[in-house]
């Protein structure tokens, strides 16, 4: 045996879980929104899916395999932006724009920071931001059949009030995946129940997000304007999909609640200043504080007393 | 089942139907016995004896240095051949007495001893430290100096660890099944050290025919009790343990004792015993061979000093070609190179693995699950970078110390990054450097 390569430290089994696994359990969360847009926005909805999964992928394929890096793009991370940021779009919008979003979703955001676990910003979100400064005319203009360009959410930022059943349902306006509250929590559920995302970070945006909009807001706890505060724009999509991006979010437990936290404040205030992609400016806001929280929520270890604050050489003592 | 149970930790596959049905089987060696002076954490023994001379089976080869050290007995008679260094299993070759086996097994006469309960609590530390009985779950620790605690009234419990939470291994289970009477009988002794103490049984709850063996083998022992643990990763580490049994948490420079209990293993219950009842010292131990690559897999009592080469031929041979041989289970055990090593009293089992999984580290996604299941909640990501980047500040900071070395976080990592073993490689280079 003795040339054979051996793996030589422990454990010397694994678990089943790799990162390609986690993506795809990722993508077929997803479905549930994409299918949905699909069906109610018809097929230009899947040819924007299909240009931005296959952008996303080809260049990240490009930079890796140019800056001779190894090829990782099999891992399907990819994948995951193109449908995300495809997600958000307005059905209207031209192919290009997918285009552009995803070269700099990956190009940029990603792989010039160092490719997968290396990216400070949720890519999808920053390539969002991109065309949204860029081509605010066309990204806000999510007129379709018989809607208008305005969505229900922007009516509502005017101050009028409006049916969330629509909203719920998925039967208006709005970013290709983000009409259908009911279709991205079935997606929500789907990774709670594979076990990719964990309660805390939804969770505590959502609270904080409802709980900040009935303090501030103005219109106490008014259940119809806070139901579609929730379900309109893309809150769910946000907080269920990309709040979550592990590679963005603290990873510590104490960090994640608080940074759920943050991006909840966050997205309720800007929504009551009357910006309607609040929550995209929030997550990327929560993404850029992620390394001062983990500063500040260290974990406290196992049985080590909770008045540790400076660890150094004298509290090694036992008791 | 709900019960108490620490926060984190891992399921892996638990693998044990290989052997959990095999009865403990006694093997004798065939070659040459080696027997290393250092099998346990402390002082290297000192061999009383010299190349040339003939030996019985129980008879002190090697004597105690210091106070915490232990001695090393022969397992079988024959003639010492030499003192020479040998590779073990940790890798590093250490000092050893090796004996060629004549076959007789002659008994070297066993110290007349009347009941151990007319002894001084003394006296039977002495026995105890006498037979070389150390901690076989894995730590070597003598065990004579783990129940010399400062003051034993405040030892609340004595825990008998018989979760065996490594995957495949199944000793533990076998002699709780086969042999509960003698566990209890070795925790009445070691009980007799602590008045105040109660003695727990502390099983996972996978384990079902050892629980009802003792459930029933303790039912007219008032001082004692079977707890059932939830079956998860590591349940059997020693800290993780002593919160499930008693709710208290210690830093890994706590010793059990600070926390009013005491930690054995199953098999170095069953060595108390002997060394008192029979007054026999520990020469042989239970040892699982197993694994897919076997055609027997079974539960063996070896000899201390055999050779692990001879163990897959005892369990049947190999079914399919091997890839990988590891000692103790895939959890923790350490990956052998080379068979040619001893049985020592630490060594719980031989796993024969048909497939060697070779992980291809990528890129960490910062996922979390390692910080989900680690026991002690570290980061471990973090941790293995700072590792890597030799930052020692920052790693004490965030306790990288603490690390149990329970490996769960490289389970469960999906980028299949080996988190534990950098982790445990930084932790282990510092408290050489006596530094905390």
């Amino acid at each position: 045996m003795g040339e054979k390569k051996y793996a030589w430290t422990f454990p010397h089994v694994k678990g089943t879980m790799s990162t390609a696994n986690l993506m795809r359990m990722v993508l077929a969360a997803l479905l549930p929104a994409a299918v949905f847009g699909v069906f109610h926005f018809g097929p230009e909805a899947l040819a924007h899916m299909l240009v931005c999964v296959v952008t996303c992928m080809l260049t990240e394929f490009v930079f890796e395999a140019f800056a001779d890096r190894p090829l990782a793009v099999t891992d399907c991370s990819a994948a995951v932006t193109g449908l995300l940021l495809a997600l958000m779009l307005p059905v209207g919008a031209p192919l290009w724009l997918g285009i552009i979003g995803s070269v700099f979703a990956v190009a940029v955001v990603k792989m010039a920071f160092g490719g997968i676990g290396k990216n400070r910003l949720n890519p999808a979100l920053c390539g969002y931001c991109l065309l949204l400064w860029l081509f605010s005319d066309i990204m806000r203009d999510y007129s379709f059949g018989d809607f208008g360009a305005e969505t229900l959410l922007g009516q509502l930022l005017q101050g009028e009030t409006v049916d969330p059943l629509p909203m719920i349902l998925g039967n208006t306006n709005g970013g290709i995946g983000q009409t259908s509250s009911l279709a991205i929590l079935a997606g929500a559920l789907l990774l709670l129940a594979f076990g990719v995302i964990r309660l805390r970070i939804p969770a505590a945006a959502a609270v904080s997000f409802v709980l900040t909009l009935f303090l501030f807001g103005g219109r106490g706890f008014d259940q119809l304007w806070l139901t579609t505060q929730i379900c309109g724009g893309g809150f769910l999509l946000g907080i269920w999909f990309m709040a979550v991006d592990c590679v963005t979010s603290p990873i510590n437990r104490q960090g994640q609640v608080l940074y759920g936290l943050l991006i909840g404040v966050l997205a309720a205030a800007l929504r009551l200043r009357g910006i309607e992609e609040a929550i995209v400016y929030a997550i990327l806001v929560g993404n850029m504080a992620v390394p001062l929280i983990e500063k500040i929520t260290v974990p406290r270890a196992f049985g080590q007393r909770r008045l540790v604050k400076v660890h150094n050489d004298k509290n090694s003592g036992t008791a | 089942m709900a019960h108490v149970t620490f926060k984190g930790g891992v399921y892996p596959h638990k693998r044990k139907r290989f052997t959990r049905e095999k009865t403990l089987e006694e093997y004798l060696p065939k070659g040459d016995l080696v027997y290393p002076l250092l099998q346990h954490i402390g002082g290297m023994a000192v061999p009383v004896v010299e190349p040339g001379e003939r030996v019985l089976e129980g008879q002190l080869i090697a004597r105690a240095s210091g106070d915490i050290s232990a001695p090393v007995h022969a397992s079988v008679s024959g003639i010492v051949r030499s003192i020479e260094s040998r590779l073990t299993v940790s890798g590093k070759k250490i000092p050893s007495i090796v004996v060629e086996n004549d076959g007789a097994y002659e008994k070297y006469p066993a110290e007349e001893i009347g009941p151990w309960k007319e002894l001084e609590p003394g006296e039977r530390l002495r026995r105890i430290r006498d037979a070389g009985v150390v901690g076989m779950g894995g730590a070597g620790f003598p065990t004579h100096v783990k129940l010399a605690v400062r003051n034993p009234k405040r030892i609340r419990y004595v825990i008998v660890n018989g979760t065996e939470c490594e995957p495949y291994m199944t000793g533990d289970y076998r002699r709780m099944v086969e042999e509960p009477e003698h566990l209890v009988e070795g925790l009445e002794i070691v009980l007799g050290f602590f008045e105040r103490a109660v003695g727990i049984l502390a099983l996972e709850d996978n384990k079902r025919d050892a629980i009802t063996a003792l459930q029933l083998a303790v039912r007219e022992e008032p001082r004692m009790e079977v707890r059932v643990f939830e079956t998860k990763y590591p349940q059997g580490a020693e800290r993780m343990l002593i919160y499930s049994v008693s709710g208290m948490e210690i830093d890994s420079t706590q010793l059990p004792a600070d926390a009013g209990c005491i930690v054995l293993n199953v098999e170095t219950v069953c060595a108390i015993r002997q060394a008192l009842v029979e007054g026999r010292p520990l020469i042989q131990r239970a040892v699982t061979v197993t694994g897919k690559a076997l055609k027997n897999p079974r539960n063996l009592l070896v000899r201390l000093g055999t050779s692990f080469a001879e163990l897959p031929e005892a369990a049947g041979g190999f079914a399919r070609e091997p890839r990988k041989f590891v000692c103790g289970g895939p959890m923790r055990g350490t990956a052998l190179p080379d068979l040619d090593v001893p049985v020592v009293k630490t060594s719980t089992g031989l796993l024969c693995m048909s497939k060697d999984y070779l992980f291809k580290p990528s890129a960490c996604i910062r996922c979390g699950s390692c910080a989900e299941v680690c026991p002690i909640h570290l980061l471990p990501a973090r941790l293995a970078e700072l590792a890597s980047q030799d930052k020692e500040e920052e790693f004490r900071h965030m306790h990288g110390m603490e690390c149990l070395g329970c490996g769960s976080c490289s389970y469960v990592c999906p980028a299949r990054r080996a988190l534990a073993p950098a982790i445990q490689g930084m932790r282990k280079s510092l408290l050489a450097q006596g530094k905390r």
